[in-house]
C-alpha cells in the first residue's frame, strides 16, 4: 500500500498469502508509557468516556475525501470509523487486526467455483448518514464506482472481477453485469472472479470497496464528503482548514469487531500548522494528536518530559534504497552487492531517531510479517541479524566490479529524515569511489519521479508501507516483472528488477497459498532470500511509528493495518 | 609674479591617492577591514584545521564515529538513554579545538571545521558575483548611457524587466531550473553542482543594481563638453569610452564591489538555506543553517555560528563600503552628512 512516512502509493497487486491471526500481548487503556503500546483485543463500550471533542491536528490536509479515491493513511485512518465495506479488518489493537470479518456482509463469504465466486449476505436494519437504508443496489454501484472514479487500486485490486477490463477501458459505462451481481429478494451480493484471487478478501476491507449510497455521485466527491454507514460522518470540510467529524445518527452498532461505535461525539481535524507547533499544541493539551512525525529535536523532549503520552509501535513497513539494475553501475550485481555491504544500517537507523524508533532491516519482509524469514546476506561476521557493515569488502567488490569513479545520483525526499540518510548514502558512495550526487525532491513528486525510467535513476530512498498482510504486497510488487513499466509513472518496480525464475517461484507462492498458507510463507521467505541475492534493493530500517497523545485522551488503540484507531479514543 | 608654479609647492596626490588616504584615516572602515581579514585568513586555513588540528573530514558523515571528551571515547550522535530513548542529539560544542570544538551536526560533521570550509563557498560566492555583477553592470550601463537610442531603449526595458521580479523569487526560479540541468550557454557549461552556477545566478540577477545608476551617470557624462570634443574632433568610440567615461564610472562600480559583496553573500545564503544554492556535501553557511534548522531546541549552535559569522561579514563588508564610497566620493558624504 504505501510508502513513505504516511502516505499511500498505488500498488500493483497480486497475489496469494494469508495470515493468522494472534492474540497480541499488551492491552492498553488510557496513557502508555511504555516504548510499545498497541493495545489489544476488543473490550466493551465504556458509557462514562463517551462525549467530548476529539482535537486532531495536521500540517496538511490529504485531498479528496472521497473514499473510494482517496489513497492516504491520513484519511483512510479516519475512513476506519466511517465507511463500511462487505468485510473490514477487526477493530482491535495488536496483531488480530490484521483478522479480516465480516462488517456489512452477515457472515464471511461462501466461496465457491474453485475460489473464483463470492457469494455474501447483507446485513438489514443499516441506514446511511443521510437517512436512506442500505441495500444491496447500493453495493452493486459502489463496486461500479471504483471504475467510474477511475479508483488508484481498480486496475490492480479489482481488475479480478468479471468485467473490470471492460470497466477500466471506458469507466463511465461500468456495469459489470456478471462480475457484481445483486439479489434484493436474497438480499445478497455476488462477486465472480475472472480466476481465484487468495487476497480478494483482504481487497474487499480496504476503503476502496467500502459501500456508498447508489445515488453518489460518479466523480471524485472531493470535499463533498459522501453518507456513512459507521458512527461518524462528516459534517465540513475545508481542505485548506479543518475538517469536522460528527456522530451519524442513523449508527447503530452491528458488530463491535468490524465497526464499534465510537467515544468523542465530535471529532475536529484542523490543517495547517508547522509540526513544531503541532508538538507544542499536543504537549499543552490544545490538541490531542498530531498526524505527523514529530520533528528530530523534539524527540528527546517527548520521550522524557511526556514519555507517558508517546505510544510506540512498531511498522510492517521498510525503507530501502533502490539500485537500477539497467544503468551503470548498478547494471553490474557486483556493484550492487557492494552497497549493501557498504551501508551502516545503525547509522540509517541514528538518522531515523535511534534505536526505539526503527531497527535495521536486511529482508524486505519486515519482521512479524507472513514469510519473513530471520537471514541477513550482508551483514560483517554473517549471521540472521544485521551486526555491522563490511566496508572493505564493499570496496574490493567495488574495484572488482571496475565501477569505481562512476557517477551515481540519488534521490530523496527533501524533508529532514529524508534528506539525511540520502546525505549519508552520497557519504559513503563517495568513500566507495563512486562520483554521488544528491537530488532531493519535493515529497509530493519524488515517488512518481523515481518510478518512471525515464528519468535515470540510478538510487533512490524510498519505503513501503503493507496495504495488507500478504507477503505479495512487497515481493510480487516490487520486484515482480509486471510491475516493471518503463516509461511510466507507475512503475513501482523502481530497481527494474526482472528475473524470469524469480516470477515462477512468486507464481509458485500464490498458487500454494490457496491451499497451503504456511508453505507459501516458507515460498515467500525463499523469494525474498534468493532476491536479495541478486541486491536490487538494500533494505535500511523497520521503522515504528509514534503517537503523541495530550494528557486527557485514554484507550490508546493501535491496529496495524491502519494504524490508531481514531474512533476509538476517549477523552472524558 | 609667474604662472610657474614656485619650486617649493606640492604636487596634487592625484585622486586615487587621496581616496586611500581618506580610507586609511577612516577607523570604522580600518576596523572592518580587519575583521574580514580575519574572517578570510580564518576561511584559508580551513584544510589546515581540519587537516591537523580536528583531523576529520568535514564532508563525510560520521554518524556512526566516536570523539574523546575528557578523555572518555563517547559517540558523536548520542541516543537518548533517558525515558522512552527516542531520538538521537549531537555532540554539542566541546570548546577543544582537537574534538569537535563546536558539536556536530546531525550527519557526526564537525561544524567548526565545516564552518571555516563554508566562509570559503560563502566568501568565494559572493566576491565572485559582485565582481561579475559589477562588471557586467559596468559594461551594460556604459554602453546603454552612451550609445542611447534604440539600443539604450532595448536594454533599459530589459533592466526594468529584471528589476521587477521580486529578487529572491527570480534567484529561486533560475536555481531550480539550472539546479536540474546546469548551465549551457554556447561553448560555456556549469554543472548543476558547481559553485558557478550560484556565482552565476546572483551576478545575474543584480546586473540591474548596477548597470541602472551608472546608465544615468554616463548619460550626464556623454554630454559633459570634455565628451563633445572628443567626438568633434573625430576619436573612435571605444577610445572616448576607455579614455574619457570608464575612468569616470569606475569609482563608482568599485564603491558598490564591498556592498554588492555583503549583498551576494546574503543571497547566497538565502537560496543555500532553500536549498537551491550550494548543493551537498559542499557547505556554505547558509547551507550549514540549514542543516542546524533541525537541531534547534537541542544543538542551536550549529545554526547560530553561521548566522553570527553571516552578520558580522556583512556589516563589515557594508562598513567598508561606505569607507569607500566616502574615500571616492567625498561630495557624497557631505551631502549625505555621515
Amino acid at each position: 500500500m504505501s510508502r513513505t512516512t504516511r502516505r499511500i502509493a498505488p500498488a500493483a497487486a497480486v497475489a496469494a498469502l494469508a495470515l493468522t491471526a494472534a492474540c497480541s500481548s499488551s492491552s492498553d487503556s488510557g496513557s502508555s508509557s511504555a516504548p510499545s503500546s498497541s493495545g489489544s483485543g476488543s473490550s466493551a463500550f465504556q458509557a462514562q468516556h463517551k462525549g467530548g471533542t476529539l482535537k486532531l491536528v495536521a500540517h496538511a490536509a490529504a485531498g479528496s475525501f472521497d473514499p473510494q479515491v482517496n489513497y492516504t493513511l491520513q484519511y483512510w485512518q479516519l475512513f476506519q470509523s466511517m465507511y463500511d465495506g462487505l468485510l473490514a479488518f477487526k477493530k482491535v489493537g495488536g496483531q488480530e487486526s490484521f483478522t479480516v470479518v465480516p462488517d456489512l456482509a452477515t457472515a464471511m463469504p461462501k466461496v465457491t467455483n474453485g475460489g473464483k465466486t463470492y457469494t455474501f449476505t447483507l446485513r438489514k436494519g443499516i441506514t446511511f448518514s443521510n437517512g436512506k437504508p442500505l441495500t444491496t443496489d447500493d453495493v452493486v454501484a459502489s463496486f461500479q464506482r471504483i471504475f467510474k472514479v477511475s479508483s488508484p487500486t481498480a486496475g490492480t485490486f479489482y481488475n479480478g472481477i468479471v468485467g473490470a477490463d471492460a470497466c477500466l477501458k471506458t469507466p463511465a459505462s461500468c456495469t459489470l453485469p456478471k462480475g457484481v451481481i445483486g439479489d434484493a429478494k436474497t438480499n445478497t451480493v455476488t462477486i465472480n472472479l475472472t480466476a481465484p484471487d487468495p487476497e480478494f478478501e483482504y481487497k474487499l476491507a480496504v476503503p476502496h470497496a467500502v459501500v456508498v449510497p447508489k445515488d453518489s455521485p460518479t466523480k471524485d466527491a472531493g470535499t463533498k464528503p459522501l453518507p456513512t454507514t459507521g458512527p461518524y460522518t462528516a459534517a465540513s470540510y475545508d481542505p485548506n482548514r479543518a475538517l469536522k467529524l460528527v456522530r451519524n445518527p442513523h449508527f447503530k452498532e452491528w458488530s463491535r469487531e468490524a465497526e464499534p461505535q465510537g467515544y468523542p461525539d465530535v471529532i475536529d481535524y484542523t490543517f495547517g500548522q508547522t509540526v513544531e507547533s503541532e508538538v507544542t499544541a499536543v504537549e499543552n493539551g490544545q490538541a490531542d494528536w498530531m498526524f505527523d512525525a514529530p520533528p528530530a529535536d523534539r524527540l528527546s523532549e517527548i520521550g522524557t518530559k511526556y514519555a507517558s503520552q508517546a505510544h510506540v509501535n512498531p511498522l510492517t513497513a521498510f525503507w530501502y534504497a533502490t539500485l537500477n539494475v539497467h544503468m551503470a553501475p548498478f547494471d553490474n550485481k557486483l556493484a550492487r552487492q557492494a552497497i549493501n555491504w557498504a551501508v551502516d544500517r545503525s547509522a540509517v537507523v541514528r538518522l531515523y531517531g535511534g534505536t526505539n524508533l526503527a531497527s535495521p532491516a536486511c529482508t524486505i519482509l519486515p519482521p512479524g510479517f507472513p514469510g519473513h524469514v530471520n537471514s541477513c546476506d550482508y551483514t560483517k561476521g554473517g549471521g540472521t541479524t544485521w551486526r555491522a557493515a563490511d566496508l572493505a569488502k564493499a570496496k574490493a567488490l567495488v574495484k572488482q566490479s571496475g565501477t569505481a569513479g562512476q557517477e551515481v545520483g540519488i534521490v530523496v525526499q527533501d524533508d529532514d529524515v529524508n534528506k539525511s540518510i540520502g546525505q549519508y548514502l552520497q557519504s559513503l558512495l563517495t568513500q566507495l569511489g563512486y562520483k554521488a550526487t544528491l537530488k532531493p525532491l519535493s515529497g509530493n513528486i519524488q515517488f512518481t519521479y523515481i518510478q518512471n525510467t525515464k528519468n535515470k535513476v540510478q538510487l533512490a530512498l524510498t519505503s513501503w508501507y503493507q496495504d495488507y498482510p500478504a507477503a505479495s504486497d512487497f515481493l510480487n510488487v516490487l520486484l515482480s516483472c509486471a510491475s516493471y513499466h518503463p516509461g511510466s509513472d507507475s512503475s513501482i518496480n523502481i530497481s527494474g528488477f526482472c528475473d524470469k525464475t524469480v516470477d515462477a517461484r512468486m507464481q509458485a507462492a500464490i498458487k500454494t497459498s490457496q491451499t497451503d498458507k504456511a508453505g507459501a510463507d516458507k515460498q515467500w521467505g525463499a523469494v525474498d532470500q534468493q532476491i536479495m541475492g541478486e541486491s536490487p534493493v538494500v533494505p535500511l530500517i523497520n521503522p515504528k511509528l509514534i503517537d503523541f497523545t495530550s494528557t486527557r485522551v485514554g484507550n490508546y488503540r493501535f491496529s496495524k493495518q491502519f494504524y490508531m484507531l481514531v474512533g476509538q479514543l476517549w477523552v472524558k | 609674479m609667474t604662472l610657474a608654479p614656485s619650486a617649493g609647492a606640492r604636487r596634487s596626490p592625484g585622486p586615487w591617492r587621496t581616496a586611500a588616504g581618506d580610507l586609511l584615516r577612516n577607523r570604522s572602515a580600518l576596523a572592518s577591514a580587519a575583521v574580514l581579514l580575519l574572517v578570510v585568513l580564518a576561511t584559508v586555513c580551513a584544510p589546515l584545521y581540519a587537516d591537523h588540528i580536528a583531523h576529520t573530514d568535514p564532508f563525510q558523515s560520521h554518524v556512526s564515529g566516536t570523539t574523546v571528551v575528557d578523555g572518555k571515547t563517547v559517540p558523536v550522535l548520542t541516543p537518548s538513554s533517558t525515558g522512552l530513548g527516542l531520538g538521537v542529539t549531537p555532540i554539542g560544542p566541546t570548546w577543544d579545538p582537537a574534538h569537535y570544538f563546536l558539536g556536530a551536526d546531525n550527519q557526526g560533521r564537525d561544524v567548526m571545521a565545516r564552518l571555516l570550509y563554508g566562509g570559503r563557498t560563502s566568501l568565494f560566492i559572493g566576491f565572485t558575483a559582485a565582481l561579475l555583477t559589477c562588471v557586467l553592470g559596468t559594461a551594460v550601463g556604459v554602453v546603454a548611457g552612451y550609445a542611447g537610442g534604440v539600443l539604450d531603449a532595448v536594454i533599459s526595458r530589459v533592466l526594468d524587466v529584471i528589476w521587477a521580479f521580486p529578487v529572491y523569487l527570480l534567484a529561486i526560479c533560475l536555481s531550480v531550473v539550472l539546479l536540474t540541468n546546469g548551465l549551457k550557454l554556447g561553448p560555456l557549461t556549469v554543472d548543476a553542482g558547481s559553485l558557478w552556477l550560484p556565482v552565476a545566478i546572483i551576478a545575474a540577477i543584480y546586473v540591474p543594481y548596477i548597470a541602472r545608476p551608472l546608465r544615468g551617470q554616463v548619460l550626464v557624462l556623454r554630454n559633459k563638453e570634455y565628451i563633445q570634443a572628443a567626438v568633434g574632433s573625430g576619436a573612435p568610440t571605444p577610445r572616448i569610452l576607455r579614455r574619457e567615461v570608464l575612468p569616470n564610472v569606475v569609482p563608482t562600480a568599485l564603491v558598490f564591489v564591498p556592498l554588492m559583496t555583503a549583498l551576494a553573500m546574503l543571497t547566497e545564503s538565502a537560496l543555500s538555506f532553500l536549498s537551491v544554492g550550494v548543493q551537498p556535501p559542499d557547505a556554505s553557511w547558509g547551507t550549514i543553517i540549514e542543516d542546524g534548522l533541525g537541531l534547534l531546541y537541542t544543538r542551536p549552535a550549529v545554526t547560530i555560528a553561521p548566522g553570527l559569522l553571516i552578520a558580522l561579514t556583512t556589516a563589515a563588508l557594508n562598513v567598508l563600503g561606505d569607507g569607500v564610497r566616502d574615500a571616492l566620493d567625498p561630495g557624497a558624504r557631505l551631502r549625505g552628512g555621515v
